[in-house]
């Protein structure tokens, strides 16, 4: 049966990353593994979405509407705008994080602070973290990705897998302890 | 070994395994990371190209010289390409060549979604569609085989979601693959009409000899199932998979120029009702319709955008998976913006002041400049035309009394890929309009590639750089202004003096994009930029607003105190806000 994961924030927050970890130890474990992303334009402080899919073999790399086993969203907001995308049984993290699009920068909308609030009333199964109170205790804002990674990781029991290895081959030495205390945090959060 | 790989990866690693030895490209979306990664491969000489009609040429020149050679772009990029590339074809190849098209059904990242395959069909061109990566690396090697045996450049054609989706690939060695001797051999290499209409001919009997090819090769391929039967090529194949699994009959496509009559009367054999599934055109569709079968094809499907498995679902079923409903009242659009410290933004908050302009833009970062707080720009057609649009718009003014200015707007990548020729027709044909180059030095939406401006190649050795107001001079504008973006005093001046001006005029902008990686050099040069940080005093601030009309993402209103604010992380102290407000409320931090 394939899985599908939905990785959602906005440009910058390093949802690339995190993506390309997780698909990295799930490859590793024996899956087929299939990942999309849109690059471009949506870079530019737009919203943007890693979807990864595995299982025994995996054609579409792409989820569709109402198909996502999982919604992991690093921006408060994001997560509603891509909540048709998640199975009406899925479960959702969110991290309790906000950053102003630009009409909210400019002054011409509002951020509603009734966001989570929604988000609770129609996802039976979601959990509110914040991913960046932990990175910011842990040294470095950053690594609130591998933070939510790690959330990931435990709540698709997926914690048999070697992150600690993966994390090591993967990220820039000087890095490498940092991230692997920022799963492990995520591990202990959900 | 086996590696998780997005389609562009693949094409590079496939394309180093099939003895590939020159590589060129202009970068475009999603086709851009092809060369960026053929260029990890030392054995591959891999080079940004100013523009993809020289990219191609380059290529074309190494196919004659004997040697493997691949050209990417994305599908806008080929037409800028097409001359050389149509007469390629008949010119066939010495060493192997393939052009790689990545299309954008979607158009998650272009301005058009024009289906590249028409081209294999009107350029006479063996076509392959992968659906995933392995298939990127499988056919690519196949590719190398068709261009050598039957004498002619392969059109491989990408989508986006090829290009920009990972999976598992069985990646090989490098095949090493000699280079054939050049032999002199005009009647196969130059393309006059006593000549060229002999190629005629044999680009007719080479399609006739693919013929046989397209029946027997591992790529098209009927994979039995029900008595309900789907036609399918690239990812489309794996969108179909998705919704009907085992329980149909796929003939699937992977060798498309010439497509396979035999197998498609086998495939009719089989099955009561056929689906055709592709993206953006026909292609498919039209073909099967004229070897007389019906088939179900754009009268079911959405013609355009992606047929990803929710919308198959929708239109074979009439349903999709259920969906969980939200109050929508609650989102705000989250349109890309320019980045915190864009040189942009100094110009386009100035130009966004101007009465009695047309601001005629172009393809890049800058095409931004059209949405708010700006609304700056009027309008955008293709890469290196802002110019030429700007004047052709300034004559309609000027011959109709039309008390209207054009200017042309676009940036330093742009401008050597055609903006040069686009400057040519202005100072040529004289007209006033005013051309302004964003000097960024960079090329900044694709994902910051060299450019002849910008003092290095692809491999990151350093190169001479083209000087862009010794081009305008040379191309004998009079009126060159040099300003730094940032300076809105400067900017407000330079659009006074070019508007004062009954004659064309050139404004150059230059400052870094902030997220350019630069030496030491490059950082002393521009006085060490994007190390200081804005603050504003909240004592001082009344809260008018007029700061955040320069839509930098680091400076919000605060809804409780009514006062701006800088997000000091993001804030990399470009001061364009701090000219902007009337009461000095913002000043630069002092540690």
């Amino acid at each position: 049966m394939t899985k599908s994961i939905l990785l959602v924030g906005v440009g910058g927050q390093g949802t690339i990353l995190a993506s390309k970890l997780l698909t990295i130890g799930l490859m590793q474990s024996g899956y087929d593994v299939k990942m999309s992303e849109i690059h471009g334009m949506s870079q530019r402080g737009g919203s943007v979405s890693s979807q990864v899919r595995y299982g025994e073999k995996v054609q579409s790399p792409v989820i569709e509407l109402g198909g996502a086993d999982m919604l992991i969203s690093f921006e408060k907001m994001e997560a509603l705008r891509w909540l048709e995308y998640l199975r009406e049984d899925g479960k959702a993290i969110v991290n309790d994080y906000k950053i102003n699009p630009m009409p909210v920068v400019s002054g011409v909308a509002d951020y509603s602070d009734k966001i989570l609030d929604e988000l609770k009333a129609k996802v039976s199964d979601i959990i509110v973290v914040n991913a960046f109170e932990e990175a910011l205790a842990l040294g470095n804002p950053k690594v609130l990705n591998i933070v939510l990674l790690g959330t990931i990781v435990k709540m698709m029991d997926l914690t048999k897998v070697n992150w600690d290895e993966i994390i090591a081959n993967e990220v820039k030495a000087d890095f490498v302890e940092l991230n692997q205390k920022a799963l492990a945090c995520g591990l202990k959060l959900v | 070994m086996k590696r998780l790989l997005t389609g562009n990866e693949a094409i590079a690693h496939g394309a180093w395994e099939a003895g590939v030895s020159f590589a060129s490209a202009y970068p475009g979306t999603p086709s851009s990371e092809i060369l960026a990664n053929v260029a990890r491969y030392k054995e591959i000489r891999s080079e940004w190209a100013p523009n993809e009609k020289v990219s191609l040429e380059a290529v074309i020149g190494a196919s004659i010289g004997g040697v493997r050679s691949i050209c990417a772009m994305k599908h806008v990029g080929v037409n800028v390409a097409a001359d050389p590339l149509f007469t390629f074809s008949y010119m066939g190849v010495n060493g192997g060549m393939v052009l790689i098209s990545a299309d954008e059904p979607g158009q998650h990242s272009s301005q058009n979604e024009q289906d590249n395959r028409w081209y294999a069909l009107s350029a006479k061109m063996p076509m392959f569609e992968p659906s995933n990566s392995q298939e990127c690396r499988d056919m690519l090697a196949a590719a190398y085989e068709v261009s050598e045996k039957y004498d002619t450049p392969v059109l491989m054609r990408l989508t986006t979601r090829i290009c920009h989706s990972k999976s598992i690939v069985d990646c090989g060695d490098r095949k090493d693959v000699p280079a054939k001797p050049y032999q002199k051999n005009i009647q196969k290499n130059l393309m006059v009409p006593a000549i060229s209409k002999v190629r005629r001919v044999v680009v007719e009997q080479r399609m006739n000899d693919l013929a046989e090819y397209t029946e027997n090769n591992p790529f098209n391929y009927i994979e039995k199932g029900g008595k309900i039967g789907v036609i399918t090529s690239g990812m489309c194949y794996h969108f179909a998979k998705e919704v009907f699994g085992d329980s149909v009959t796929y003939l699937k496509l992977g060798f498309t120029n010439p497509l396979p009559s035999k197998l498609l009367a086998d495939f009719y054999e089989m099955v009561d009702e056929v689906y055709i599934i592709e993206e953006n055109d026909p292609y498919i569709e039209n073909w099967v319709k004229a070897q007389g079968y019906s088939c179900k094809g754009n009268d079911t499907f959405p013609p355009y955008g992606e047929m990803t498995p929710d919308v198959i679902r929708l239109a074979v079923e009439g349903k999709q998976l259920p969906i969980l409903d939200y109050n929508k009242d609650l989102l705000v659009p989250r349109p890309p913006t320019l980045c915190a410290g864009c040189p942009h933004r100094g110009f386009f908050y100035e130009l966004s002041k101007l009465k009695n302009v047309a601001v005629s833009g172009d393809i890049g970062c800058y095409t931004l400049g059209f949405a708010p707080p700006y609304n700056a720009m009027d309008s955008c057609v293709c890469m290196g035309g802002a110019f030429s649009v700007a004047h052709g718009m300034q004559l309609a003014f000027d011959g109709s009394n039309q008390d209207i200015r054009a200017i042309g707007v676009l940036g330093d990548s742009t401008f050597f890929h055609t903006g040069i020729n686009s400057l040519m027709e202005i100072i040529y044909n004289g007209s006033k309009a005013i051309s302004v180059i964003l000097d960024n030095r960079i090329t900044g939406m694709t994902g910051h590639q060299e450019n002849p401006g910008s003092g290095r190649v692809l491999s990151g050795d350093p190169a001479p750089i083209m000087n862009i107001v010794e081009i305008v001079t040379a191309l004998g504008f009079k009126h060159i202004f040099e300003i730094n973006p940032n300076d809105l005093s400067a900017v407000k001046k330079a659009f006074a003096d070019a508007l004062a001006l009954d004659e064309p005029s050139v404004i150059v902008t230059v400052w870094p994009c902030p997220l350019k990686r630069m030496d030491q050099a490059e950082r002393q040069l521009y006085g060490n930029p994007f190390t200081t940080k804005c603050v504003v005093d909240s004592e001082t601030c009344n809260g008018c607003k007029l700061c955040v009309r320069c839509g930098c993402p680091a400076l919000s209103m605060n809804r409780e105190t009514d006062k701006a604010e800088i997000d000091s992380p993001q804030c990399v102290g470009c001061d364009v806000c701090v000219q902007i407000c009337p009461k000095k409320a913002i000043a630069k931090e002092v540690n």
